[in-house]
């Protein structure tokens, strides 16, 4: 079983009922699950019939979805974007600045990292959008 | 006295920031006591923070980003060798200073002390965008086209806790330089980007794919001119083309490096430059206000105009000869303080002496310090007038050593005595060579010459570059040196080539004096460096003195 | 004693101190000395897994080599050595301790 995370704690599951389907078997579902060595530019043209995307973190080392979530949303993909998988909660900060909403781990990860833990990620400072105008 | 502060000075959003950073890495260390963090998971996590496991002992890694210290942080480093270390600090290659002794417990304390001179020791290590890294003459150098640092400083504001790019598939090293003369190895790096001048308007070449490690790669021009305002676009194009394509099966083959080389600069610069596209129309300016704030830090300082009286006795003028660079103006100099008098460790400064040298910086060059990737420390705005009074507070520190950029100002990495990645050791090899070549007439009558010692094929001693590199490796159960030859970190970038097989660890420096012996033997003439006559005659005259045989004709 | 197989000590770095420590039958020590010695590659996963026992001790451990030649366990390869005495350019770490 996993826990959903995001910027407030745990929350409840509101996609559990959306069944995910991988790029290739995609038709006009509307969750996709996008592993981290696909390439962003394939899912242009399905951007519009698609509500979630869940993009899969193999290893807490693993940097790609970040990447790949900062290049959906920078195509225009405004539904809901989740982070699955092995992140650690100092990666979450990082998680929602990329456009993430939020992140599923696993129940012995959210044991070992509770609730408390979760929340008291700090949002206060960014450097990179601090820089630049507007 | 001069007063007032010229170099940039962090805000309050730094400072809150570093704070926020020390209590967040506080709690990872109570949470890797607690057990709710495993050590594969702590691991990580301290290494963003600069803090790295060796053989006998932690080891902290501060950034000093852009090599610029003032004479505050330098005592306060000082301080932090004295209270929690041993007396001590080791300045490396990439412009860092490591503390070698401190414990797991204390370094929280570590880093507010920092964090009250506004230093830290984040992203010196890890797979992110490490400390950037500038020409040591920045803001002097009487050939640049402008003060380096501040694309520097832009992009370490631009890199901190960048949300994209801190899980690379590696490190991530960016230098930048102004000048024509390369001091900052631009070529060697992951990113080198060198501040140029085409049809009146300043932009950047921008270099990519460069490194040493076990393939050492020299460095690829990108793009031959980049304007100023794209920077930040740019960057962001070539971090997010690595981050999604760059190796992640095989650590040695991660960095950038062996994308550029397995993907080819034309594919790659096709994806880079249309990323880039995209980048400059989502992403705005910086910031002007900002941008103003970090190019009004690097100001020059108000030089003072007094007459300069010509009195050297013959060991400044010897100092001046050696350890002095021009200056941007005519009346001041750069002086360069080597860390290197015989016997002791490239790199290493003791508390003492830190507090010597803030108190010259303060006194005589501005307040400002910087640490260069030899591993020296440099007084950038020191006035002719003034450099009697500087060589005599160094002297009596024992900090006069005028050997720079001679066969004894020699680079090493920590090596077998603290690296826990380490083959061989290295500092004592540098010990004995420095020994074996201590006369200092006899180093001025070799000339410049650059040896670099590294203790494993990492090369953090930058050994490939070095006009003779000594890399350290383990052989049937002992240490054995190999060296390499004609290796050059500049603008003339070179790999250096292997000599032969290694040597034992007490064979390496009679063949270090064997080489020297054959150089002197044919150079054409005193003003005919190492690097040239190896250039012009090529290694077999080297070999011949290293290991005998056929060829051997020196006289 | 199996037969080509080396005796072995279990060995980590303190997780506060970070200095060298090994495993004996009575937990951590600095000192190798009394190191437990495993003469079987059963007793050497044994020993590595007992080691490994208290992670909030140690740093990662792991087993090394040892000569008995003298009656008490010496590191065979130079970098363990090293491990026992501390570096060669200044006189820290273990060498300064044990005065
Ligand atoms: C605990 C000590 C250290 C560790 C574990 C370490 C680790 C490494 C590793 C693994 C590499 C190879 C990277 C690669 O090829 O992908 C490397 C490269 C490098 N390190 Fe270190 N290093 C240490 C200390 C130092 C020190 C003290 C310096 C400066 C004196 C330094 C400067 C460099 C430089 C300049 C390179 C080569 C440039 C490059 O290709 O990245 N390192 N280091
Ligand atoms: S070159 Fe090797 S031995 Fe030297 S510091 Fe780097 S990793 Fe350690």
């Amino acid at each position: 079983m996993s826990t959903v995370v995001d910027k407030t704690g745990f929350v409840p599951d509101l996609w559990q009922d959306s069944p995910l389907h991988t790029y290739e078997e995609l038709g006009d579902a509307s969750a996709l699950l996008l592993t981290a060595d696909m390439d962003p530019e394939l899912i242009g043209p399905h951007l519009e019939q698609l509500s979630l995307i869940v993009i899969p973190f193999g290893s807490s080392t693993d940097g790609r979805g970040f990447s790949l979530a900062r290049t959906l949303r920078e195509m225009g993909f405004s539904g809901h974007l989740r982070a699955r998988g092995h992140i650690l909660v100092d990666q979450a900060r990082a998680a929602y600045r990329c456009g993430f909403d939020d992140i599923e781990i696993e129940d012995p990860q959210a044991a070992r990292n509770p609730e408390a833990q979760w929340r008291s990620v700090s949002q206060r400072f960014d450097y990179r959008n601090d820089l630049l105008a507007g | 006295m001069e007063s007032k502060l010229i170099m940039y000075e962090y805000t309050d959003f730094d400072e809150a920031f570093l704070r926020d950073r020390i209590t967040e890495f506080r709690s990872q260390i109570a949470r890797r006591l607690d057990g709710s963090l495993t050590e594969e998971e702590f691991k990580p996590l301290r290494l963003m923070n600069g803090l790295y496991l060796q053989l006998h002992a932690y080891m902290l890694r501060v950034a000093i980003p852009y090599g610029t210290l003032n004479s505050r942080q330098m005592r306060q480093l000082a301080e932090i060798a004295e209270r929690f270390d041993k007396g001590y600090g080791h300045f490396t290659t990439r412009q860092n200073i490591q503390f070698n002794w401190p414990k797991l417990s204390d370094v929280p304390d570590i880093l507010t002390a920092l964090a009250d001179v506004g230093m830290h020791a984040i992203q010196t290590s890890g797979n992110c965008i490490r400390n950037v890294t500038a020409d040591h003459f920045a803001g002097a150098a009487a050939d640049e086209v402008e003060d380096p640092r501040i694309t520097a400083e832009i992009i370490r504001q631009w890199s901190t806790d960048h949300p994209e790019f801190t899980y690379l598939p590696r490190k991530f090293k960016v230098a930048v330089t102004a000048s024509d003369t390369d001091r900052a190895v631009i070529r060697f790096h992951d990113i080198g980007l060198r501040l140029r001048r085409q049809d009146g308007e300043i932009g950047y070449e921008v270099v990519i794919g460069g490194g040493l490690g076990r393939t050492p790669m020299i460095g690829k021009v990108v793009r031959e001119f980049l304007p100023k305002r794209d920077l930040l676009a740019y960057l962001e194009a070539i971090l997010r083309t690595y981050n999604l394509s760059g190796r992640r099966d095989n650590k040695f083959k991660a960095r950038i490096k062996i994308l550029v080389h397995e993907t080819g600069l034309e594919d790659l610069r096709t994806r880079i430059e249309a990323n880039f596209v995209q980048q400059k129309r989502l992403l705005p300016d910086l910031d002007p206000v900002k941008l103003a704030q970090i190019e009004a830090g690097f100001r020059p300082p108000a030089f003072a105009d007094k007459p300069v009286t010509r009195t050297l006795s013959p060991a400044m003028r010897a100092f001046a000869d050696i350890n002095t660079a021009p200056h941007k103006r005519a009346d001041h100099v750069i002086v360069t303080v080597s860390t290197k008098a015989v016997g002791s460790t490239p790199g290493d400064v003791t508390s003492a002496q830190m507090r010597v040298l803030a108190d010259i910086a303060l006194r005589y060059s501005h307040d400002e310090l910087r640490i260069s990737h030899e591993q020296n420390v440099v007084l950038p705005h020191v006035h002719r007038a003034d450099l009697p009074a500087v060589y005599d507070a160094l002297r009596d520190a024992g900090l006069a050593t005028a050997n720079v950029g001679l066969v004894s100002d020699i680079i090493a990495c920590p090596g077998m005595d603290y690296c826990a990645l380490a083959t061989a050791r290295s500092i004592p090899v540098a010990q004995d060579i420095a020994r074996a070549f201590a006369d200092i007439d006899a180093q001025r009558d070799i000339g410049p010459l650059k040896i670099k010692i590294s203790g494993c094929i990492n090369a953090c001693g930058h050994h490939h570059v070095g006009h003779i590199g000594i890399l350290g490796l383990e052989k049937s159960g002992v240490e054995s040196y190999q060296i390499t030859l004609g290796g050059d970190g500049t603008e003339a970038a070179e790999i250096g080539s292997r000599a032969g097989p290694g040597f034992a660890h007490d064979e390496i420096v009679p063949a270090i004096e064997r080489l020297i012996v054959a150089y002197l033997d044919h150079r054409l003439d005193r003003s005919e460096t190492f690097l040239e006559t190896y250039r012009r005659l090529g290694a077999a005259p080297m070999k011949a003195a290293l290991y005998g045989g056929a060829h051997d004709k020196a006289a | 004693m199996t037969k080509g197989f080396k005796p072995k000590v279990a060995t980590a770095n303190h997780l506060i101190e970070g200095d060298v420590i090994y495993f004996t039958s009575e937990g951590w020590s600095r000192r190798i000395e009394t190191a437990a010695v495993a003469r079987t590659a059963e007793d050497a996963e044994a020993l590595i897994e007992q080691a490994g026992q208290c992670p909030q001790e140690t740093a990662g451990a792991s087993l090394i080599d040892v000569d008995l030649s003298t009656g008490i366990p010496r590191p065979v390869h130079f970098r363990e050595v090293f491990r026992t005495r501390g570096p060669s350019n200044y006189f820290h770490g273990k060498q300064a301790d044990h005065v």
